[in-house]
Order: structure tokens, then sequence, then C-alpha cells
């Protein structure tokens, strides 16, 4: 039989409608592969048994010839979002054995479409790292190694769980969220694919939030079909969220294959930093050429603030996030560690149940709202990300219709090789996936190559406000001339 | 601008996390390197530029005043810590 966790989603999808084998079969491949590969540690709960009886369901809707969009289909889930009666922990402590009465919208919709839930994915803590090192669960290992070398290293985050789980087998496809580069970052250091949709095309309710402004949802897969399918689930309106837009979901898969002749490709400037490696520059050149071959025009833009939006967003995300995770003291949910009155129990619960890099940016947030420095810090990021947005508008405005660059400065690194004395080294990583947050854009990570050391390097692309379709086109196109890239199994 | 000890102490108390005496340098340090990195934001002219409010333009949505949601008690105190009575049970405020 074929090993049935090498399979596409898409591909699962037609073959389970054929009935060629059973969702609960399907199911068992992929609890196989996750007990085999324990030692990533991408999974931090596998839920086995609740992944049978969806996996069940799924198989009386398919004899029936009632299947849902996504019947059967094994997937992952990252441990942001609240799954009922699923522990939920945003890979920290302080949540402790927290047990969700509600589920997410996004998660909903997938189960509302037949899916299958295998696990909750491992995250850096409350979304907050480039590394998945954050986690209080430790680091997910990548399934990926430099050619040569056994060196365990970073799969990226937050979502590292996901794209590790994605790229080794582990399901067919997960859900992630990206504030700052979340789910391109780590699809990028693992050759899978990811988006960032527009803000408000997906529900945050049920999202363990981090910085409201910023978070959204999005697919993780290991083709451009997949992540297509599984954003026509999750997307849509939601009462519970204010801010999800009432636009009526495409059906994102027919944009696959869609010409993209005549569209404008847009090349920032800006986007050539200092130190960049040469490969990546190299890649960047190339998959301009590959989309210029299908018919597109590339055309020299220019971002004029890119290199305020990492600072602007490590004053916005911070502050979000402080408010944010106000709400974790002890009280109603999760880790309580006593003190001798109420306020001594916040401090003590707070200080035990977040990690270093979480309590840096509650402070650091804290600190830029609080009186006297709101103007200089917050306000001023504030008004800079409305330059960062115009920047783009402007693009947008001149016909362009997608922004081509890199996902990342680098290829993965080692486990423990960054951000060890200086917090800033590490949220250099997001430096090209930062600014599409901030300006509420689409934005899409697709494998272009791999590194001269054998790891996998992805490029980018940034669309108009609700501009997904022309995104996954142009990502199609550019997957078909770059070929699709799988880690050697070392697990 | 960077940040003295007595700084990191009000933040963390403003942020009711504990931080213990041997913890404040490394923190001071750390916080003062992110400040120093935001810092370049002060170059950028933003005479006239209205702070972003709304990541995507819309309307604030409103519904209905009607109850619409509730007498869920038991599953709201489902993972608190410490119950009594549909309460939640903490030590004592002091004030």
């Amino acid at each position: 039989m074929t090993d049935l966790t090498s399979l596409t989603l898409a591909d699962a999808r037609d073959r389970l409608r054929r009935r060629e084998f059973s969702a609960a079969e399907l199911a068992d491949a992929h609890l196989a592969a996750m007990e085999k590969a324990r030692a990533l540690n991408a999974y931090v709960l596998e839920t086995p048994d609740r992944a049978s009886a969806m996996a069940q369901a799924a198989d009386a809707r398919l004899k029936a010839g009632d299947a849902r969009p996504l019947e059967g289909l094994a997937l992952g889930v990252k441990d942001t979002f609240a799954t009922k009666d699923v522990r939920t922990t945003a890979g920290s402590r302080i949540l402790d054995d927290f047990l969700p009465s509600y589920e997410s919208t996004v998660s909903a919709n997938l189960w509302r479409d037949g899916a299958v839930m295998l696990g909750k994915l491992n995250n850096d803590e409350f979304a907050m790292g480039s590394s998945n090192e954050t986690s209080f669960f430790g680091p997910t290992i990548s399934p990926w190694r430099r050619k040569g070398a056994n060196t365990p290293l970073v799969p990226g985050g937050s979502s590292g769980g996901s794209a590790a789980g994605v790229a080794a087998g582990l399901c067919l496809g997960a859900i992630g969220t990206d504030t700052g580069g979340s789910i391109r970052q780590p699809a990028a250091f693992t050759g899978i694919v990811g988006i960032k949709p527009t803000y408000g095309r997906c529900s945050r309710w049920g999202i363990v939030a981090f910085a409201s402004s910023l978070d959204q949802a999005g697919p993780l897969a290991r083709t451009v079909r997949d992540a297509a399918i599984l954003l026509t689930s999750m997307a849509g309106h939601d009462a519970k969220d204010t801010t999800s837009v009432d636009r009526p979901v495409p059906d994102y898969e027919a944009a696959i294959g869609k010409s993209i002749k005549g569209m404008k490709i847009g090349i920032p400037k800006e986007y050539r930093v200092e130190g960049m490696a040469t490969e990546i520059e190299k890649l960047w050149e190339r998959a301009a050429q590959w989309l210029k071959a299908a018919g597109a025009e590339i055309v020299p833009v220019s971002l004029p603030h890119t290199k305020y939006a990492l600072p602007a967003y490590y004053i916005v995300a911070p502050a979000e996030a402080s408010s944010n995770l106000a709400r974790y003291d002890g009280v109603r949910y999760g880790l309580r560690v006593p003190g001798r009155d109420v306020a001594d129990m916040y401090e003590n619960t707070r200080a035990a149940g977040f990690g270093k890099e979480v309590r840096r940016r509650i402070m650091i947030g804290t600190y830029v709202l609080s009186a006297g420095y709101y103007d200089a810090y917050y306000l001023r990021a504030q008004k800079v990300r409305t330059l960062i947005k115009r920047d783009f508008e402007e693009v947008f405005a001149a016909g362009v219709d997608a922004i081509l660059a890199p996902a990342t400065p680098s290829a993965a690194f080692g486990i423990a090789e960054k951000g060890g004395g200086d917090p800033v080294e590490m949220y250099l990583n997001d430096v090209f996936t930062v600014p599409v947050n901030l300006a509420g854009l689409p934005g899409i990570s697709v494998p272009g190559g791999l590194s001269a050391d054998g790891l996998p390097l992805g490029l980018q692309l940034i669309g108009r406000p609700f501009g997904e379709e022309t995104l996954f086109s142009l990502a199609h196109v550019m997957e078909q001339a770059a070929g699709h890239f799988s880690p050697q199994r070392w697990w | 601008m960077s940040v003295d000890a007595d700084t990191v102490r009000r933040i963390a108390q403003l942020a009711r996390i504990a931080v213990a005496d041997d913890e404040v340098e490394h923190l001071r340090e750390e916080l003062n390197a992110i400040l120093a990195f935001v810092e370049q934001l002060s170059e950028v002219n933003v005479d006239g530029v209205e702070p972003m409010t709304s990541v995507i333009p819309m309307q604030m949505k409103k519904r209905a005043d009607v109850v619409s949601d509730g007498g869920i008690a038991d599953e709201v105190l489902k993972n608190a810590p410490a119950v009594e009575d549909h309460f939640f049970a903490v030590p004592k405020v002091v004030e």
C-alpha cells in the first residue's frame, strides 16, 4: 500500500472519495508515524482516540457518498487554538491543564467540513518566537538536517510544531497562526507552503490572543493546492469576532492553474538587506524569472519605510501582548501559585507561569504603554505603521498585483545557536515577514530551493487586501518551477 | 532611552510579575537592548500622520442589546483553581 502519509492532502481527499482506502486507515497511518517521530517533539498532545472516532464518522459519510470538503483528512492543530475538551496550552506553563469548553471558530470550521484531528502541535510560548525554542514543552526539532551533519536544527517559529509536522509527514496539513511571520517563516525553514491571509479573513475567536491587530490564522501544507483547500474551509465571517470581514469565501483551489499573464510583480529594493546570503538573493532573482517566463511583468518598486517595520512591530506587538496576557492571573483558570494576598498570588503565578521571552515582551509592552512613554513609543509606532501600510497601498495603486521577496534572511539555524545573549538577534529573523502583518496584507511562503547545506529556502509573495487568489495562482507557478523538497528521515 | 533598576522594578510591578533581586540587572540589560533597537523610530518624520487604529477599513459592528448567552456557570468555573458557591475563590485582597 502507498505510504499514506506521503500523499498530498488533495490526493488523499480524492482517493478517499474513490474509496481506495478508508479514513480510519489514513488516521492510523499518521498516528503510527507520529509515534515513531516523537524525537521531533512536534506534537505536544496526541489525540488518537478522538482521531479514530472522527475517522469512523468520516468513513460513514464517505460510504454514503456524502463527503464534505475535508472529509476524513488527518490534520494537526497548533496549540494556540482552543479545542473543546482537549488540553490547550499555547505552549505555556501558565495555562497548565486548561480544558476549553468551547472550540475556536477556525478549528470548528475544519471539523464542520469533516476533517480529523490528530493532536495539538508545539509552538513558541504564546506564539512569541521564531524558532519554537520558547515553548514550555521544549523545542521542536526540524525534520531537516544540514548535509553531512547531525546538528539539531530549529523548524522556525512560532508554528514550529505545525511546520515540522507537515514536513515530516505527521499530518496532511496543519493550522497555525501568524503575528509577525509565525506561519511563513517556519514554512520557509521546512520547505513547505504557509499562508497568512488578509487580516480579518479568518476569525480570531478562540485563538489564544497575542497581538490582536496582528494575529491571523492560516494553513501550512506541503503544496500550494493543499493550502488553498484548507484556507477555503478556515476562512469566513464570524459574528463573534468583529474584526472578521463579511466577505464571501471563494473556492481558493480554483485559483490553482489560473494564468498569471500580464500580472505585475513588484521587486522591493529595500528588501535587499545588508548581510543577506548570496544564495537567497540568487533564488529571489531566479523566482522573478520563473514568473516572467509565465507571462508576468517584473517591475522594481520601493517600500521606503521597510527598515522601520521591525522596530515598530517590537513596540506594537509587545504592547498588545501586555494587555492580552493580563488575564493570566491564576484566578479563573490555569496555574495558581499561592501568595500572602491576591496581589502576591498574581505576581508569583505570573513569574512562575511565563517564560523569559514572554516576560520580556510583557515588560516592554507595559513600559511603552505607561504614562510618560505612550506618545514617544506606542503612538509613534502606530504612526509609522500607517506609513508602512501606505507604502504598500501606493505600490498596489500603481498597478502591482503582488510583491516578490525572500521569506527569511537565512536558512534554518541550530537549536540554541541564536538569541542567547541578545534578544534582538532572534527578532531579525522576521525582517521580511513583519511588514505584512503591520499592513494587514496576505502573504504566502513557497519553497524555492535548497541552500548549499541542503536546507530549504523560501520565497514570499505579498498581495493586495483579500488578494489570496492571486497569491495562490502565482505561488503555483513558482512551485511548478521550483519543485518539491522533502527531508531525509533521520528519526 | 534606557531604563534603570528602579524602573525595571516599577514595570514588573505594573505587569504584576514578580522579579527576584538577582534577576533585575540581567532583565535591565535585555530591555535596554530592545529599547536601543526600537530607538530608530525617532528618525521617522511622522508629522501629520494619523496612528493606525484599524488594520482593514471597517466600521465597528454592533449587535442588538439582547441576552443571547449565559446560564453556564459550571462551564465557566470548570478550570478554576479554587471555587466556592459558584464564585472564584482567591486569597484576601489587601487594601
